[in-house]
């Protein structure tokens, strides 16, 4: 393959795979009605799935060598907590977000 | 309009997150010899942040499409996923509906989950402009990053913890919003299992099949602690 067109080869790939596995449980369903079980996974899976994103986003912390994933979870504890007081989404991430960046550059 | 002055203020952290992600991306590809309209098509085709940035050291390797196509597979493979709350919404969505499944990112899935609409709101066109507008910083954020790398000289290390703290403060809104912790506690303890068990690079996706069938077999408890047993 040439060197123009395998770029666009690999973008064309990736956004398939990328939209096929997006849209297969539209597929899967079509337009016939929701079984039950699915609609009750579709409530009781998005605190589940967030939970995970959550510590997926965390998995590249070490905690075996410093500064032993202190950034981390203290930024992580700043967020619950401005958000548990607050509620205010920005003022959470924004102060969880510049309390990490301080935090991994002096640790 | 107030549907995209609401989609505007729903979608801020994500704003930030793109922007900086894609820059990095931008600056990636531009490094790499890319160019701009090669970036900025990407970014608007596959819209999906890891899988772009693990693409561009297989690309510049040669790697051939089929490894390219499993390796976005298993990257990408979390999205199967996100659908399932989605399908009756997105259905009402009339022609936006393809748009909607194509463009559930991590984030915008997030921001759905945990948007709560105001009164008086066109829901269908407040939702679809989230996803366009999450898309369109997405794209912004690469094209910016591939014009314009070379300007940022200052070290913006860390800011990708965003997405991680907009993730979380969707979790703590969900606590609040559920009256059942079986789903948060399923996920905890399937998530950490695994990860001690697989390892970093392999235990997302065990994780979430073993959620879902985890949650089947829990149905009656969780849907009597949340009281909807099916209207």
């Amino acid at each position: 393959m040439n060197n123009t067109m395998y770029p666009i080869a690999v973008i064309g790939v990736i956004a398939v795979v990328t939209w096929a596995l997006r849209a297969f449980p539209f597929l899967l369903f079509g337009n016939r009605p929701l079984p039950k079980v699915i609609r009750y996974l579709g409530k009781a899976l998005p605190p589940a799935i967030m939970t995970v994103l959550v510590i997926y986003c965390l998995r590249d912390t070490s905690f075996s060598q410093s500064p032993f994933g202190i950034p981390e979870l203290a930024a992580c504890a700043l967020v619950v907590i401005l958000q548990v007081a607050r509620k205010n989404m920005y003022l959470s991430i924004i102060a969880g977000t510049v309390c990490y960046m301080i935090l991994i550059r002096v640790m | 309009m107030k549907e995209l002055r609401f989609a505007v203020k729903n979608t801020i952290p994500i704003f930030f997150t793109y922007l900086f992600i894609g820059i990095a991306f931008g600056i990636l590809m531009s490094d790499a010899g890319y160019s701009v309209l090669l970036t900025t098509a990407s970014s608007f085709f596959i819209f999906a942040g890891s899988m772009q940035l693990v693409m561009v050291p297989m690309m510049t390797s040669g790697a051939t499409l089929l490894s390219l196509a499993v390796m976005a597979f298993f990257v990408n493979a979390r999205h199967i996923f996100y659908g399932i709350g989605f399908i009756e919404k997105f259905r009402r969505m009339g022609w936006r509906y393809p748009y909607m499944i194509l463009t559930l990112t991590d984030e915008t899935y997030s921001v759905l989950c945990s948007v709560k609409y105001d009164e008086g709101l066109d829901e269908d066109k407040a939702a679809f402009l989230i996803a366009m507008l999450d898309h369109f910083y997405w794209v912004f954020g690469c094209f910016i990053g591939a014009c314009a790398g070379r300007f940022f000289q200052f070290d913006m290390r860390g800011i990708e913890f965003s997405a991680t703290a907009f993730f979380l403060v969707v979790v703590v809104n969900q606590w609040r919003q559920y009256r059942t912790r079986l789903p948060f506690l399923t996920a905890a303890v399937c998530a950490l299992g695994f990860y001690l068990l697989l390892g970093k690079e392999y235990f997302l996706i065990p994780t979430l099949v073993s959620c879902l069938a985890a949650l089947l077999f829990l149905r009656k408890p969780v849907e009597q602690q949340e009281g909807t047993t099916d209207e």
